[in-house]
């Protein structure tokens, strides 16, 4: 930089001639050398960190939360004076980011690539394992646990889905949510059916009786993987199969997954209950079908919110758990609901753990916990939280007693992540063909989820 | 760095007045020389930072074995050697099939963009070159498309596609009664139709506009010796028109073919994450094999096989039609 100081200086020579062009050429020569080791010195200082955490910056956290609510804005009315008030007890700034789910896992992987991320963040539960792989959260050990007033204050169902068994857990749950029918009422009623169905063949039965009466029967979301990927999960399990073996391999193309698939797609292609435009839907279209009357019935998780969101009064829907083959929902082939909801983990870069972990505790007390899954319309995973009666309502008392018996975590392997996309888009393209109006046969049904099982990284 | 170039910085060329230049002569011709390459010198380090340092990197990664496991300081991640190109271009296996089909549905879709686009586009510009009223106005509106932002006017066009409440199925449906039931766009075999027709609409106001350009620089003589030799339009539109535009048909063709083929945008938009099979481009395709499937060692590979076959086609084009034109002049 001695070159900068020199440069001006004998500009500045009064005795020199063209003082003015002069300085401009040599104003420039040194801005481009200065430019230059700028640059250098950026390119040079790119270089990610990745160490463990810190505590550098105790007073600011950053926060990436899903979006949980109608909308991003919503969700941030709920959450901004929560975090106020954690400032207030022990003046962290928490600042505040509502990811879409569009967005939130491929900002997550670049956050982990580049080293260059939140403090704490929201996961969708079903990526623990696959997230715990890439080491970027912070382990959760019996040391972190106890900070946060222990694990036994989770609800066991919730805690089977923070991770691969046997290891810590990659994060706490925060938010839980199951499936379960809901149904419009009225035209329940102008159908003749007294009580919503509890198995599938009542289910198909009570469709023709709705599209008898010109409305449309079942909606879903053909187009929209991880959906497809809930569904007939716990179809496969109905059918006693699973996608992946005990020791964590893809096994898609076994006869009681096939089975599974096969009876979630023929819904459309067979039973013809569920619309084919519902092939195409990706964007909760079903659901807004739903709220306008236009559907009788949608398999949903947490759906009260959205429906109140779209206009639809509370008195107009009601709930009944999903069916399942004997009408009675249980364990084993009865479980009608994956264990669905959100965890909350620390990244391991933060520069804050301490603050983060007091985060964390600050949002899975009894108090916090009770306020926002209100706002959500969700459960609380935290026991001491799900007394309160507004977990014991219209919307909430089935998906708490679902969570409680009949639910299962998606499979807690490091491919989780990629199975959601290879089967849920094998799904997919076999409900686009149903619309299409081809035949779904098992051998269709196989090859496609073949074609899935490839695309599985090797081991 | 920093020794060096103080000198240079000091001591400045006085041409107009050399009894008072200092110090001997030769440092002046370096100062004159070396000025110019002192001003590019930011603008080389920022495209090394922006464009090779990227490159370089991507290449580096497409060796290893990138995965879930190892992206966090993917410093650590083995070196797989070719085993990620193995991959790809084994079109026996079902990744490197898969790749090929997305290929050839690429190649299929950029031949016909390019193709319509420049012949929508270089007709639209002819037609506008007689003066009539209301010429500046379409001129403006055939632009729209090509100034609308991608993503709004994508996803405009993902809800006319609608298989339900669709603009598309309502006019085809609806009201010409052209198809028998309502059509899916988005999903199923269709769905190669529906992007074309997008890539189109975007693509072709640029080769409009770049046409129109380029019609402006033919002397208008011509055509006027023509039609006094008896030329009709088409002769004119033949001998005339199309030649003399070879050269700015020959970089509109190579720069749409390149956009096009390398379009991510409006797939993306369109179908989002998994295209349906029918409509699966390469870029999409390559961006689920890496960050979907979270193996960005495979996806490197791909994208560098794909960058190869883009450089290796360039190259091609660039030779033939230069050494067409020289023959040609000559």
């Amino acid at each position: 930089m001695s070159a900068a100081s020199e440069g001006i200086s004998t500009a500045f020579d009064p005795r020199k001639g063209t003082p003015g062009v002069m300085r401009k050429i040599r104003a420039a020569a040194v801005g481009a050398v200065t430019l230059s080791l700028a640059l250098a010195a950026t390119a040079c200082g790119g270089g990610s960190s990745t160490g463990g955490g810190s505590n550098d910056s105790p007073k600011t956290l950053t926060y990436w939360a899903s979006n949980q609510g109608a909308s991003i804005e919503v969700d941030k009315k709920v959450l901004q004076p929560e975090l106020d008030k954690f400032e207030k007890q022990t003046g962290i700034k928490v600042k505040l980011e509502v990811v879409p789910w569009a967005d939130l896992l491929n900002r997550i992987l670049t956050a982990t690539t580049s080293g260059q991320g939140p403090d704490i963040l929201n996961i969708g539960n079903t990526w623990s394992a696959s997230l715990q792989a890439t080491g970027a959260l912070l382990p959760w050990d019996a040391k972190n646990f106890d900070k946060i007033g222990g694990k036994d204050r989770f609800v066991n169902s919730a805690l089977g889905s923070t991770g691969v068994t046997g290891q810590d857990p990659a994060a706490v749950p925060l938010y839980s949510m199951a499936y379960a029918l809901y149904y419009n009422k009225n035209i329940f009623a102008d159908a003749g059916i007294a009580k919503p169905p509890a198995t599938w063949d009542e289910l198909v039965a009570d469709g023709k009786k709705i599209q008898a009466k010109g409305k449309q029967a079942i909606g879903t979301e053909g187009s929209n993987l991880s959906e497809n990927i809930h569904q007939v999960f716990v179809l496969a399990k109905q059918h006693h199969a699973d996608f992946f073996t005990a020791d964590g391999k893809a096994d898609f193309t076994n006869d009681g997954v096939v089975a599974a698939v096969k009876q979630y797609v023929d819904l459309m292609a067979k039973d013809k209950v569920v619309p084919v435009s519902n092939a195409e839907y990706s964007q909760n279209q079903s659901l807004s079908d739903f709220a306008k009357g236009k559907t009788a019935m949608v398999l949903w998780q947490t759906a009260s919110a959205t429906f109140k969101s779209l206009g639809m009064k509370d008195s107009d829907w009601a709930v009944a758990p999903a069916p399942v083959p004997s009408g009675a929902p249980g364990t084993g082939a009865q479980v009608n609901s994956m264990v669905a909801g959100i965890n909350m983990a620390v990244f391991k870069n933060t520069h804050n753990v301490d603050g983060a972990t007091k985060f964390v505790k600050f949002m899975t007390s009894d108090d916090e916990q009770k306020l926002l899954n209100k706002a959500y319309g969700s459960i609380p995973p935290v026991k001491s939280a799900q007394s309160d009666p507004a977990f014991n309502a219209q919307g909430t008392a089935v998906l708490r007693q679902t969570l409680a018996s009949s639910a299962v975590a998606l499979p807690q392997v490091a491919d989780e992540s990629q199975f959601e996309t290879a089967v849920g888009t094998a799904v997919k393209d076999l409900f686009a063909e149903a619309a299409a109006g081809h035949a779904v046969t098992t051998e269709s049904v196989k090859a496609k989820l073949l074609k899935a099982q490839q695309q599985m990284p090797k081991k | 760095m920093t020794t060096t170039l103080p000198e240079q910085g000091t001591r400045p060329v006085h041409k107009s007045s050399p009894g008072t230049a200092r110090g001997p002569r030769r440092p002046g011709r370096i100062k004159r020389i070396g000025l110019p390459y002192l001003l590019l010198l930011p603008a080389l380090l920022l495209e090394l930072l922006v464009h090779l340092v990227p490159m370089v990197i991507g290449i580096t990664m497409s060796f290893k074995e990138l995965t879930q496991f190892y992206i966090r300081d993917w410093g650590t991640a083995p070196w797989s050697g070719i085993d990620n190109y193995r991959l790809s271009v084994d079109v026996n296996g079902p990744v490197g099939d898969a790749l090929l089909h997305s290929f050839l549905v690429t190649v299929a879709f950029t031949l016909l963009s390019v193709g319509l686009c420049w012949a929508i586009g270089t007709t639209a510009a002819i037609y506008m070159q007689d003066t009539f009223r209301g010429r500046g106005l379409l001129r403006t509106v055939f632009l729209i498309p090509y100034a609308l932002p991608v993503y709004a006017a994508v996803i405009t066009w993902a809800f006319m596609f609608q298989h339900d409440n669709g603009l598309v199925n309502h006019v085809l449906h609806d009201q010409l009664h052209l198809t028998d039931q309502p059509s899916f766009w988005l999903i199923g075999d269709n769905s190669f139709y529906a992007l074309l027709t997008v890539s189109v609409w975007k693509g072709w106001p640029f080769a409009f506009l770049i046409v129109m350009a380029g019609l402006q620089n033919i002397p208008h003589e011509l055509y006027e010796a023509a039609a006094l030799d008896g030329a009709g339009l088409w002769q004119q539109i033949r001998r005339i028109t199309l030649p003399s535009l070879r050269p700015v048909n020959q970089v509109l063709v190579l720069v749409l073919f390149l956009w096009t083929f390398n379009d991510f945008n409006t797939p993306y938009v369109l179908f989002g994450k998994s295209a349906p099979e029918a409509a699966d481009l390469i870029s999409v395709h390559i961006y689920q094999s890496s960050f979907v499937t979270w193996n960005f060692g495979t996806g490197s590979a791909m994208s560098v096989l794909l960058l190869l076959f883009l450089l290796v086609v360039t190259g091609l084009y660039l030779l033939l039609t230069s050494r067409g034109r020289k023959t040609a002049d000559a």
